[in-house]
């Protein structure tokens, strides 16, 4: 399967009369916008404002973040399963509107929702500081069920994005990235003494409003299984959850998975990067032995040499962790982690819910505990109230004067456990 | 200009070797032994303006009382840095070091820096709370300890950042602590899987700790006669979370009387964890913690008696010192009141 990647490189977002990309500015129609993203009753109004980087501004409490993309050839549409039909998708050409992002936002469930600062010390943590960013505040009508509530803005966000991707469709991209994988015989034909690897990818999927999606069924009623990479790309994966903000992974990480494309980077020199397991993080425990099982049973499946499994969230979903890195080291299947850590505000605690000796090879995002100040911002997108309930906060966090005091974790993508960040822990 | 205090033992002091190791605190005004050389390493910004010696027998048999007098001495020329030793592999004077380190530390909030061997018990006892530079075994060190410990030192009484203990020779405290790497996450890691496939070194970002398993108790026998208690790290807290336990990263618990309560509703309590689905807790808190169940077992003689209290903290991202905090806390008080089994609820 091979996918062009067309990057339009978007360097500022503007309202305007018609919704157009020239000369690397985004201008969008509100008007048009909101009747793309109208209809759904359970919501009772939607604001739309646009944050720059460098601007003196807070988004909070943010829920998803989305890249906005257009596929151009190939089979299928975009976020297959919500906004497109459930075609095989990660083949052909895809528009990116690189630098773009479609923000949403609003109190749902009052404590499981991120902050976005556009600078300051706040941005220098999470990746959307530097995308031009699309806001969207949505308020549901009154008593409306919070389920209900995360779906309608979740839709909404999708519905935003596929259509300022639209813009980018006639569009000339500023740069062309092109990625392959060969069906597995074929591409052991290839490179017939590269060792073979591929990619476990944890979903977090925990409950309604901490759920993944792929191709739009709910990947806790999954068990692991293959996906091609390019596919993530073209939003077979979307994201349904934001608790803890810091290491759960918003839509826009999963379109951009930096493990992904950091294997391919390497792809066909230093190994044979095969694709990518997908399996989930459920609560109960059959649930987990049975997805660990899997997931080990389908790396020996592929004949790999080795891989790297990323989590998402932390707690619970810790012994999934461990439990797919036993299991597939006991296969002979050498591992890689990537994790974040709670050791604490002081640091001083254990940094995991679970260890294992196998976890030799573990790459770390931070310790989402640390606290962080962030001063006030002129503006405000959103509301800042829930600074002192929303995960990594507390009572006190949220002073007087609109700056918050918190931990890391409040922030949005923070603790990337995908690899988005360079930010890490070490021991002093 | 920087002042500092200095601490050494009777042996580093002059006085004499073991037989004088029961000699009280004193204090000179000063350098005394190794402070001479610790001075020139210091070099001119800063001046150690005493010495403070005492035996490390009378230190370690005196505890309490020997801290407090030595705590007054240090106060008294209210330094801006306090150095202790360096002990080498010598047991009792690292002890003595770290626990007059830690109280000027914590008490009166002096940076202070000190210097062992890695066997040395006190660097077990106290390289969590305080910076301990690494030394040879024996006093044959000292030319190379003392200007490590003097650069940390100033750099501590200067409220520069510290580096990591490579950078700095100290041993390491095992705080974990943030820092911004050259490459994102993701490339780490796949230059790591390259590394552990051509079977080359690499170092892991976080290596395993030894983790704290906990062995269940016996089953309790006589049911029947038991006071029960139930504890939850799923938040449940009467409505409006009175106490204000986070929804994540608990800094507290709490403790809640539900003498009388039968059932928990949606009108009386709730869920203050935000890690989970909240919907279902709110609805019915029983579903997290058994209230209701445990009433019916009571009156049918199942169990001997609910107890009047439940602990209640969220579990969601609260690091496992706090947790085991918060248990060692509560648990004497549920010994005290006479309760023989905990049901203990997680989310």
């Amino acid at each position: 399967m091979r996918l062009e990647l067309g990057n339009i490189f978007i360097k500022d977002m503007q309202f305007g009369e018609a919704t157009k990309v020239e000369n690397g500015v985004l201008y969008i129609n509100k008007k048009e916008l909101l009747e793309a993203v109208g209809g759904d009753n359970r919501i009772a109004s939607i604001e739309v404002d646009i944050a720059k980087p460098g601007e003196e501004t807070r988004i909070m409490p943010v829920k998803d973040v989305i890249e906005p993309r257009v596929k151009v050839e190939g089979p299928g549409g975009i976020f297959p399963g919500f906004i497109s039909k459930v075609d095989v998708v990660g083949s052909g050409k895809t528009h990116v509107l690189k630098g773009a992002a479609v923000v949403t936002a609003g109190k749902i469930v009052g404590f499981q929702e991120g902050i976005i600062d556009m600078s300051g010390p706040g941005a220098e943590y999470t990746p959307f500081s530097k995308t031009n960013n699309l806001v969207l505040v949505c308020t549901p009508v009154d008593n409306l069920p919070q389920h209900e509530h995360e779906q309608a803005v979740r839709l909404i966000g999708l519905k935003a994005a596929a259509y300022i991707g639209e813009a980018g469709r006639n569009v000339k991209p500023d740069e062309v990235k092109v990625y392959e994988t060969l069906p597995l015989f074929e591409g052991a034909k290839k490179y017939p003494d590269l060792p073979k690897v591929a990619y476990v990818y944890m979903l977090q999927t925990q409950g309604l409003l901490h759920d993944t999606y792929v191709y739009g069924v709910d990947a806790k009623r999954i068990v692991p299984t293959l996906i091609y990479p390019t596919e993530v790309m073209d939003g077979a994966i979307v994201s349904g959850n934001c608790v803890s903000a810091c290491d759960k992974n918003p839509t826009y990480n999963h379109l951009n998975n930096p493990i992904i494309e950091d294997l391919y980077e390497r792809h066909g020199k230093d190994y044979n990067f095969v694709g990518v397991i997908i399996t989930n993080e459920n609560v109960t425990l059959a649930d987990k032995e049975r997805s660990s099982n899997w997931t080990a049973k389908l790396a020996e499946y592929l004949g790999l040499d080795a891989v790297i499994i990323s989590e998402e969230g932390f707690g619970n979903p810790d012994t999934d962790l461990m439990m797919n890195c036993k299991k597939i080291t006991a296969k002979g299947i050498k591992t890689v982690l990537v994790t974040d850590e709670y050791a604490g505000r002081d640091g001083a605690s254990q940094s995991l819910a679970d260890a294992d000796k196998a976890a030799d090879a573990v790459v770390t995002a931070g310790n989402a505990n640390e606290i962080i100040e962030l001063p006030p911002m002129k503006k405000v997108i959103g509301d800042l109230k829930p600074a002192d309930v929303i995960a990594g906060g507390f009572a006190g966090s949220l002073k007087p004067d609109g700056s918050i005091v918190a931990e890391l974790q409040v922030i949005t993508g923070a603790t990337s456990e995908i690899g988005f960040n360079k930010l890490s822990a070490t021991q002093f | 200009m920087i002042k500092v205090v200095h601490y050494i033992n009777q042996f580093y002091g002059g006085i004499g070797g073991e037989e004088k190791a029961d000699i009280r605190p004193e204090v000179r005004e000063g350098v005394v032994g190794p402070g001479m050389a610790l001075q020139g390493a210091l070099g001119n910004d800063a001046k150690i303006v005493a010495t403070i010696i005492c035996g490390d027998s009378y230190f370690n048999e005196n505890l309490e009382e020997a801290t407090e007098e030595i705590l007054q001495m240090v106060k008294n020329y209210e330094p801006d840095l306090f150095i202790a030793g360096p002990a080498f592999n010598a047991g009792r004077y690292g002890v003595a070091c770290g626990t007059i380190c830690k109280a000027v530390k914590e008490k009166l909030n002096i940076p202070v820096v000190s210097g062992m061997y890695p066997e040395n018990p006190g660097v077990d006892m106290f390289k969590k709370d305080i910076y301990i530079i690494e030394t040879a075994n024996a006093a044959t060190g000292m030319r190379k300890a003392l200007p490590a410990i003097a650069k940390l030192g100033m750099k501590l009484a200067k409220g520069e950042a510290i580096g990591s203990p490579a950078e700095e020779g100290y041993i390491a405290r095992g705080v974990r602590k943030n820092i911004f790497r050259e490459e994102r996450g993701s490339k780490r890691a796949v230059n790591m899987l390259v590394a552990k496939l051509k079977g080359e070194p690499f170092e892991t970002e976080y290596p395993m700790p030894d983790f704290d398993r906990v062995a269940p108790n016996p089953a309790v026998k006589d049911l029947k006669n038991a006071k029960i208690a139930l504890v939850t790290s799923g938040g449940i807290v009467p409505k409006g979370n009175p106490d204000r336990i986070e929804a994540s990263s608990a800094s507290k618990y709490g403790k809640y009387d539900i003498e009388g309560v039968m059932d928990l509703t949606q009108e009386t309590y709730e869920t203050a964890h935000g890690g989970y689905d909240p919907v279902y807790a709110n609805q019915d808190a029983d579903r997290v913690l058994p209230v209701d169940v445990l009433r019916e077992l009571e009156k049918e003689g199942v169990i001997g008696k609910l107890h009047r209290y439940f602990y209640t903290t969220v579990g969601n991202g609260t690091s496992v010192a706090n947790a085991k905090k918060f248990a060692s806390t509560f648990a004497q008080e549920l010994v005290a009141d006479g309760v023989q089994a905990v049901i203990l609820t997680s989310t």
